[in-house]
């Protein structure tokens, strides 16, 4: 370790920041909010004077010679900000089905929660997946330890506060109102040194690998920290209207700040839950499989065909707004075009298993894997025809519109990072094989039922709401009020919650399942395949067996 | 053909910046192409008569519409459909939302588009509304906001709000941004002299909205806001012009 003293320093001089800023501050949430940030400042400042390592606590015997300890942590945090997310779901699929669930408190009105549980999940849930697997996968293809362990270490914790951060300021209704973009100035302001501090790691851990090439997981990590860089600071443009205050105005209004929310917004989409996510699927699909991926040459051409063409799509949220046509037009073409890449990574992921297929059989893990391809497909496959105008002129501002995003992210997000976790849990604490395989089943299809439930539901919700929308009778007339609109789809809103339900039950057994396996516990149990034998029948036939 | 591709493409792989420079080359593209005309192409936002900023009552009350995220079920865009023109009023036109920051089109209508809302209910109604969804319409799954009506609008100095929102484009007059504390308090209050806020904001509403008129509420500001939606511009007159100009061709 580097000298402490300076590092002291630094702590310091946050901490006293932060109490200067509490002090001035103009509103109770950003006083809030620093107070928070210094208490972060304080627990460093005890961690870097004690010298004490919070890794140390959890780390069991080291059989790795890869930096692993931020990767344990990354597991914990994934599974725990997952619980919280999808709680969060289930509770405001609750508030739509019986309103009383707000309990009339500000806090927890559907408005506040909303992005509390979109960001919990996407950012919190999805993020820590994948720094976790990129510093997981990153070292391994480049047989390298991490660069800058240091600096990897901030951007673990620096990413937590941000979480932290976020969602306390959506409960106390600090947002700048774009969608999964709420988190006001200084927190975007706070991720950006972090997300710098990411991209500095990787790129470095890139450069001192041993192996001549760039695995090809590692240019889908790449390609997603850097769009994502240029997203997050493009679209939170914003003017603070006081230095110590939370709120603050977008440079962008209008037309223009309505295009460039969507073109963050689709790329979130595109590049977080998408390359982020692909770049997972291209080490964990093989190493599960233990088959090559399928085709290098497809690999190539969709992940330059992906990246360059998804940039475009945006434009198909704002179909039939007041966005200039040749924008609309121009963002459907490329988003039908985008279908292609899309499956091409698709077919990449699941021609993995030729050869493999059996083991879906007995392999719960690699059963979850293909789940998700299969579910990625399906949803790369809708959101192109939904982005067709007339498509969208139904399905826009409707429920089908949840439904879909819950297909991929539910199928293909959720359904990929857990099986990801079950691969990296024994590996990282050094156990012989998870707790139990049995429960990885149970996982799998509670999931699965849970997804039907809730994307049926929505579906349905969603055609529902278009049509009796557009709903004209005999005489001329609309035939229904919206009011009208909304009672009908009380029993959809029911069955979702039903599907949440499951899906967190399944995420709860994952909880259980993955702790257990921290612990070093085995469970008792029988394998998932075996062919039957009865060793007492397994004797020649004599006389005395024969009565 | 194929393999000297591949032999190409090797160099990118063994090339962190060779790889970083072109994968961010490749995703600069679209967003260039599609977004950086809208800033210079005119008839983006086709210029209509009516178009003023929010009063500060009104921004304040928008500050509350976003942060109670409204946007999240409410849409304030109505597309150029025969149903949805019936049902809200004339499409939304660009011109509409210029001074929105952020813009608050919406991406969800789990309760009806607000872009026309102003006008069309009674102060009375929308309070009573948005304290109670249910007593007004049974079948509304709207959470409930009592407590807009009582908390006291804690704004905090309109004066660096108007400023800032001034820098990203809204046309806010020097004297407009000078005098917005005393501008906001004055539309809530039946009772002050209009003149000098009336000179500032032309046309706009000044009464107490909350029904209570000795406090000044959060419900005060969201009110003034939802009823001055969609209330500024004439939508039949753009029409009008439009037709005028096609005629002029013949």
């Amino acid at each position: 370790m580097d000298s402490v003293l300076p590092r002291t320093g630094l702590w310091l001089g946050a901490l006293f920041f932060t109490v200067i800023a509490t002090a001035l501050a103009v509103d109770t949430g950003f006083a809030v909010h620093m107070m928070i940030c210094g208490l972060a400042a304080l627990i460093g400042l005890i961690v870097t004077v004690r010298g004490w390592d919070p890794a140390a606590a959890i780390r069991p015997v080291d059989t790795s010679r890869y930096d692993d300890d931020l990767i344990r942590l990354g597991v914990i945090a994934t599974v725990f900000w997952g619980m919280a997310g999808f709680l969060a779901g289930l509770w405001i699929a609750l508030e739509m089905a019986f309103p009383q669930f707000n309990l009339g408190l500000q806090w927890i009105n559907f408005g506040r929660l909303r992005p509390l549980h979109t960001s919990a999940v996407i950012f919190a849930f999805g993020g820590n997946a994948l720094i976790a697997t990129s510093f997981y996968v990153v070292q391994r293809t480049c047989r390298t330890r991490l660069a800058l362990p240091g600096l990897a270490t901030f951007v673990f914790w620096g990413y937590q506060l941000f979480i932290v951060l976020a969602a306390t300021g959506y409960l106390m209704g600090i947002s700048q109102g774009k969608e999964y973009a709420e988190p006001e100035w200084y927190v975007d302001l706070w991720l950006t040194v972090v997300w710098v501090a990411y991209l500095a790691v990787f790129v470095a851990t890139l450069l001192k690998r041993s192996e001549p090439h760039i695995y090809v997981a590692n240019w889908f990590y790449l390609a997603f920290i850097l769009t994502v860089a240029m997203l997050h600071l493009v679209n939170n443009a914003n003017i603070p209207v006081s230095f110590f205050g939370s709120r603050s105005y977008p440079v962008f209004g209008g037309v223009q700040g309505a295009l460039v929310q969507w073109w963050y917004g689709h790329n979130a989409v595109g590049f977080f839950l998408t390359a982020g996510f692909l770049a997972m699927m291209y080490y964990f699909v093989p190493k599960q499989a233990e088959r090559p991926v399928y085709s290098y040459r497809l690999s190539i051409i969709h992940f330059w065909a992906l990246i360059f063409l998804y940039i475009w799509a945006g434009p198909h949220h704002l179909h039939y707004t007041a966005l200039p046509d040749w924008a609309q037009t121009l963002g459907m073409v490329f988003s039908v075009m985008l279908w292609m890449p899309s499956w091409g990574g698709m077919i990449n992921g699941l021609m993995t298993l030729n050869g493999a297929w059996d083991k879906i059989r007995t392999d719960p893990i690699l059963r979850m894997m293909v789940l998700a391809l299969a579910f990625y497909g399906m949803s790369t496959f809708e959101g192109p025809m939904m982005s067709i105008k007339s498509v969208n002129s139904l399905s826009h501002y409707t429920d089908w519109t949840i439904g879909h995003v819950h297909s991929g992210a539910l199928g293909w997000n959720g359904m990929i990072t857990f099986s990801c976790l079950y691969y990296m849990a024994p590996r990282l604490w050094g156990r012989e094989r998870l707790y139990s395989l049995r429960m990885v089943n149970w996982h799998f299809w509670l999931a699965t039922l849970g997804i039907v439930f809730y994307t049926a539901a929505m579906w349905v919700a969603g055609l529902t709401q278009g049509l009796m929308w557009r709903e004209y009778g005999p005489d001329g007339y609309l035939v229904n009020s919206f009011a009208d609109t909304v009672a009908a789809l009380h029993p959809m809103y029911a069955l979702r919650v039903v599907g949440g339900l499951l899906y967190l039950s399944g995420a709860a057994v994952m909880t259980v399942n993955i702790t257990r396996t921290i612990l070093g516990h085995l469970r008792d149990e029988q394998p998932l395949h075996s062919a039957a034998f009865d060793p007492e029948r397994d004797v020649p036939l004599t006389p005395a067996t024969a009565a | 053909m194929a393999t000297t591709f591949m032999e190409r493409h090797r160099k990118l792989e063994r090339n962190v910046t060779l790889l970083g420079v072109l994968a961010f080359a490749a995703v600069t593209v679209g967003g260039i192409v599609e977004i950086a005309p809208l800033f210079w192409i005119d008839n983006t936002i086709e210029k209509v008569e009516g178009m003023r900023p929010y009063t500060p009552l009104e921004q304040a009350g928008r500050d509350i519409y976003v942060r109670e995220g409204c946007y999240v079920c409410h849409s304030q865009m109505i597309r150029p459909f025969r149903d949805e023109v019936e049902r809200y009023g004339h499409y939304s036109l660009a011109a509409e939302s210029m001074y929105d920051h952020p813009f608050q089109w919406g991406s969800k209508r789990t309760g009806p588009d607000l872009a026309r809302v102003g006008g069309k209910y009674s102060d009375e109604w929308q309070v009573q509304h948005l304290t109670d969804p249910r007593s007004v319409v049974p079948e509304s799954i709207m959470p409930t906001y009592a407590f807009l009506k009582a908390q006291p609008l804690d704004q905090g100095d309109m004066v660096p709000a108007l400023q800032t929102l001034e820098r990203v484009g809204v046309p806010y007059t020097k004297e407009a941004i000078a005098a917005a504390n005393a501008d906001l308090k004055a539309q809530a209050d039946p009772d002050a002299d209009h003149a000098a806020f009336l000179k500032h904001y032309p046309k706009a509403a000044a009464r107490d909205f909350d029904g209570d008129p000795k406090r000044l509420t959060e419900m005060d500001a969201l009110v003034a806001y939802l009823q001055v939606l969609g209330t500024m511009v004439d939508v039949n007159a753009p029409a009008a012009q439009e037709h005028l100009a096609k005629e002029k061709g013949r």
